[in-house]
């Protein structure tokens, strides 16, 4: 079925995901403040929340099944925004069953904090819906207001206000950033829509226009922010290791892969056409990002502060697979975040399952010898360690990601050899710091004064498996995902006329043009 | 035997078979309970060590119908099979055996069970997880002489890597850290070199419809990859194996994990791990880049590390006061040889550098069994503390003797024939190299003799050595087959170099012939 974007009835028939989830969350949140807080109404309101999500993934599945499509609009319709849905998805599901022990643990009796969760996520499911810079920005903050009050819910906590003061000011700093691309876009151009931005820049031989490139380059620097990238990172280890563990994994997983889908479709739908401006842009923010987050993390002896440099390096990774930009690239992408997702979720739901109450033993040496005490929990953090490495079989799917960026960065027209060489000599840096983790827990003796940590909630404890469980099987057979991935990566393209390549990109070689079509795949069909 | 061995459709079955029980094992193996927390100096759940005895066991059983049903005859892959895995990456589960991967293959499985019995009273801890690595290690070694896949080979390869890694890590000595983080930093970093150049080699074959092509035949078929690309590809090969070999600059984390590692586990590196690196010389990087690799330039370096490290690794072999660090060394020595013969490409030549693997897997295994026996005996491995034991441990000492003098190379023992193949063979095209290798052989005879003379022999002349109990039943059970294959293929190798000559043959002939139509074109040029 072909949506009509411009009736408002098929309008919000294209929006029924996100309509379900943010209907759910507002009768939800009615029901959460109808009773007084106690810990059996959170769990209740929180199960609740899963079960609504579960709803909404089923409905994006629905959705993706029947392969709706849209005219062009403020929307996309498309298997890109439905693969991306079900990733925030699924981390969401995650996070809340995880909060469900922690809250408890740490005596946080609000049922709405599993409601800011799904407002958060159905700001993500717009971003990953966004063709127009107008729900770029209210997807952004929908998205991030949310989570500045996730980040100090623990609000008697000075180090969790602390880290939220800090992710509110940045996280503003970024958006203000952001608006005023999104102004100065519009003011060159005169469209906020991804595809007629791409149409007017064609048609009015815009691409030397320095109030579009300033533009541009504020809304990279906007985008750096949110998705961690060097030089824009530095809140980030300082909010992960200040925010609650459950939304830290959240902030780390899903928050960063929504900015990214954001990102990817609005530079390949809006500004293919600037390719040689922003692509040499992107290259170094990719190869400085993995460069600076793997050899920070090398010296971070804080579990959370490790993981939250891990991240940066993690999004020099998938930057690398915005560079190549074709539809490979695009599907590496969807794949890359699936598998960062689940490896980022479940190492952060070990580390709750581990924690205790106040969270103040999160250094790394704190987990010498778990392997002798918790056997199930070591092993299963060394498979998310091995997964973020990129370990074949061990670390299942994480493996196969990197290899299918890789792939993508080889394979692509322009063949990003010597970015592929700075992604595989970084991630063999990464080694130093996962395996010191590993090491830790299996060779480290155990302290005998160590306290043992308590068992760890059911809720956790499944989401560590389910994690565990989908890396590993997915690392045997990534087939079905890589199909997935792979179908949805046509469906993203401008729904504009093709123009003509322009001037700007003949520039460099006069073989660039396949490089346009094959971002495009709307204009010429070929595989590669 | 080959018509009952056909009969029961060995053939068809066997490669998926060997790969897969000992999985099954260390699922068997996780699962057994538990017992109660073990007291001082008593093995943790001893029911682990026998189960995955007799699954090792198994797994020899049925490899060695191979010995068989492989035909020399045939030069094509036999036994082989091929499941699709990954078909939007074209990646292909195929497996199959030449000449080279069979007697590799049957070189680990023949070790395996031997090395369970090296662990069996030395290993107290962790027993479970401990058997479980040691038979998953053992699917990641097969899997790499099987795959005919390269991107099935590379999962394989660093397959082995986790095992080894954490076997060193938690079961090895004092500096057991170190020597496993940097044996896996170590053999990482040029494995992901390797793996862009696989990648690069997939997309270079790939076919109409755009999906990458990994298959080892159909690369090998694929010849059109530009010389200067070649050479960097080959550069990215040659250093995944040569670290594994290891050759002489890059051998530096060998002495480490060999000595850190137990028993078994350096068995293992040095049994089967090390050929690793040789076997995929001559699968991959000789036939995948014939022209890079007989680059003359290319060729001579590689010939001049070789020798060097064979006189290298004895010289410092020669000074070592640690015993197991002796033999550590002893095998950059040994593999120089193989690295020798296999370049030098003369079938006598890399027949002797398949020999050389074969007899230094065997020999050099069997001294490490040997160490770790005396070690626990004695809790130590510095030689001075030995002294006269001979009179003490007389069984140990004559098979010591014995072992010690197959590693030298004495005529009618193993070692003999393989380093006499590669000189011979060397000769005939690298005679400078070859006079200057074979010194190598008398520095082995000096390292060894004079350990063997300062730990058996000289005076008794310290008391803690007066009471060492001589070697028991399962130590000689393990150490008498060791001596059969010892003796056997000193005396008659004959069926073994029968089985290996058609492939060996066959690489000579696609490496040369490549090499020569190269420089056909360049002369025409």
């Amino acid at each position: 079925m072909n949506f009509d974007l411009s009736l408002p009835a098929q309008l919000s028939g294209a929006l029924g995901p996100e309509l379900l989830l943010m209907g759910g969350a507002m009768l939800l949140l009615l029901w959460s403040g109808w009773r007084a807080e106690t810990d059996a109404h959170q769990r209740n309101v929180g199960i609740l929340s899963i079960v609504l999500c579960t709803l909404t993934m089923i409905l994006v599945g629905y959705y993706a099944y029947v392969g709706y499509t849209a005219s062009v609009g403020v929307i996309a319709v498309d298997n890109f925004r439905w693969a991306a849905d079900e990733i925030f998805l699924l981390a969401t599901i995650g996070t809340i069953a995880m909060s469900l022990d922690y809250n408890v643990r740490e005596g946080i009796t609000a049922g709405e904090s599993h409601v800011l969760l799904l407002l958060s996520t159905s700001g993500m499911m717009m971003l990953a819906a966004a063709r127009d810079l107008i729900i770029v920005f209210l997807g952004i903050e929908l998205m991030s207001i949310a989570i500045y009050v996730l980040a100090g819910i623990n609000r008697r906590q000075e180090r969790s206000a602390e880290g939220a003061i800090k992710y509110f000011l940045l996280g503003a700093f970024s958006t203000a950033f952001l608006l005023y691309g999104i102004a100065l876009v519009y003011g060159a151009t005169g469209e906020t829509n991804f595809a007629r931005i791409y149409n007017n820049i064609g048609q009015f031989h815009l691409e030397h226009s320095a109030l579009l490139l300033v533009g541009i380059a504020l809304l990279l620097v906007g985008f750096g922010f949110k998705v961690a990238a060097a030089p824009f990172h530095m809140w980030a280890p300082d909010v992960y290791e200040g925010a609650p563990t459950p939304i830290t994994g959240y902030m780390a997983a899903a928050v960063k892969a929504a900015a990214f889908a954001a990102f990817f479709r609005l530079w390949l739908e809006a500004f293919p056409s600037l390719l040689t401006t922003w692509h040499e842009a992107v290259w170094w923010l990719a190869a400085i990002t993995m460069v600076v987050g793997n050899l920070v993390a090398l010296a971070q002896r804080n579990i959370k502060r490790l993981l939250a440099y891990s991240s940066i390096a993690h999004a020099g990774y998938i930057l690398v697979a915005v560079v190549v930009g074709t539809r490979l690239g695009s599907s590496a992408f969807l794949f890359y975040l699936f598998a960062y997702t689940m490896a980022t979720l479940g190492a952060f739901a070990v580390i709750v399952a581990l924690g205790s109450r106040g969270e103040d033993r999160m250094g790394v040496e704190e987990y010498a010898g778990l392997w002798s005490v918790r056997p199930g929990l070591a092993v299963a953090m060394a498979v998310f360690m091995l997964a973020l490495l990129g370990f074949p079989i061990f670390g299942g799917i994480g493996f196969f990601a990197k290899w299918y960026v890789l792939q993508a960065a080889l394979q692509s027209p322009f063949p990003q050899t010597r970015l592929a060489v700075v992604l595989v000599v970084t991630s063999l840096i990464s080694a130093g710091y996962y395996l010191y983790v590993v090491m830790v827990m299996f060779m480290k003796p155990r302290d005998q004064a160590a306290v043992l940590p308590a068992r760890a909630g059911g809720w956790t404890r499944t989401v560590v498996w389910a994690s565990a469980a989908i890396i590993l099987i997915f690392g045997l057979f990534p087939d079905a995902i890589v199909s997935f991935t792979r179908r949805s990566a046509p469906v993203l393209t401008t729904d504009a006329p093709g123009a003509a390549p322009t001037p700007a990109y003949q520039r460099t070689a006069g073989a660039q043009a396949p490089e346009l079509a094959s971002i495009r795949p709307g204009l010429s069909n070929t595989g590669h | 035997m080959n018509d009952l061995l056909n009969s029961i459709g060995y053939n068809a079955w066997v490669l998926p078979a060997l790969l897969l029980i000992p999985l099954i094992g260390a699922v068997v193996i996780l699962l057994l309970p538990v017992t109660d927390r073990p007291v001082e100096h008593e093995v943790e759940t001893p029911a682990a060590r026998s189960v995955a005895f007799w699954i090792f066991l198994l797994e020899f059983v049925v490899s060695i119908g191979l010995w068989w049903t492989y035909n020399p005859a045939n030069t094509g892959w036999q036994a082989g099979i091929d499941y699709s895995w990954i078909p939007s990456w074209g990646v292909r589960f195929t497996l199959g055996v030449d000449g080279i991967a069979l007697m590799m293959v049957l070189l680990t499985t023949f070790i395996m069970p031997l090395a369970v019995l090296g662990s069996w009273t030395s290993i107290r801890t962790k027993t479970r997880s401990y058997y479980a690595l040691l038979l998953i290690l053992t699917t990641g070694m097969l899997g790499v002489f099987l795959a005919r896949d390269l991107f099935l080979f590379y999962v394989m390869w660093e397959v082995m890597l986790v095992p080894m890694y954490f076997i060193i890590g938690i079961w090895g000595g004092e500096r057991r850290i170190y020597a496993s983080l940097k044996f896996f930093i170590y053999t990482m970093l040029p494995s992901l070199l390797m793996l862009v150049a696989i990648v690069y080699l997939g997309l270079h074959a790939r076919g109409a419809a755009g999906t990458p092509d990994f298959s080892y035949d159909h690369l090998l078929a694929a010849t059109s990859i530009p010389e200067r690309t070649a050479l960097w590809l080959f550069a990215a090969f040659f250093l995944a194996f040569a670290v594994k070999v290891p050759m002489f600059p890059l051998h530096t984390w060998l002495p480490d994990a060999h000595v850190e590692a137990p028993t078994a586990g350096s068995v293992i590196l040095a049994g089967i791990m090390l050929k690793m690196g040789t076997f995929g010389f001559l699968r991959f990087a000789l036939p995948l880049f014939p022209g890079a690799s007989m680059n003359p330039t290319v060729r001579m370096i590689i010939l001049i590390l070789a020798v060097i490290g064979i006189i290298y690794g004895a010289l410092v072999a020669m000074v070592q006061p640690d015993f197991k660090k002796l033999v550590a060394y002893s095998s950059v020595s040994h593999l120089g040889f193989v690295m020798l013969g296999i370049f030098a490409l003369t079938l006598q030549s890399v027949q002797g550098a398949l020999m050389v693997m074969i007899n230094h897997g065997i020999s050099t295994g069997a001294l490490f069994l040997l160490v770790g026996m005396i070690y626990e005996r004695r809790h130590t491995r510095l030689i001075e503390s030995y002294g006269g034991i001979a009179r003490v441990v007389p069984l140990f000492a004559a098979i010591l003797t014995f072992v010690s003098l197959s590693s030298i190379g004495l005529p009618g023992l193993n070692g003999f024939v393989g380093e006499f193949l590669v000189l011979i063979g060397s000769y005939r095209t690298y005679p400078v190299l070859a006079i200057i290798a074979a010194t190598g052989v008398i520095f082995a005879a000096a390292y060894l003799l004079w350990a063997i003379q300062r730990i058996l022999f000289n005076s008794l002349d310290r008391s803690d050595n007066t009471h060492i109990p001589d070697l028991n039943k399962r130590e000689l059970a393990l150490l008498v087959p060791l001596l059969i294959v010892i003796v056997w293929l000193g005396v008659y190798p004959q069926p073994v170099l029968r089985r290996m000559e058609p492939t060996s043959q066959l690489l000579i002939d696609r490496v040369q012939g490549h090499a020569t139509v190269a420089s056909l074109a360049e002369g025409a040029r």
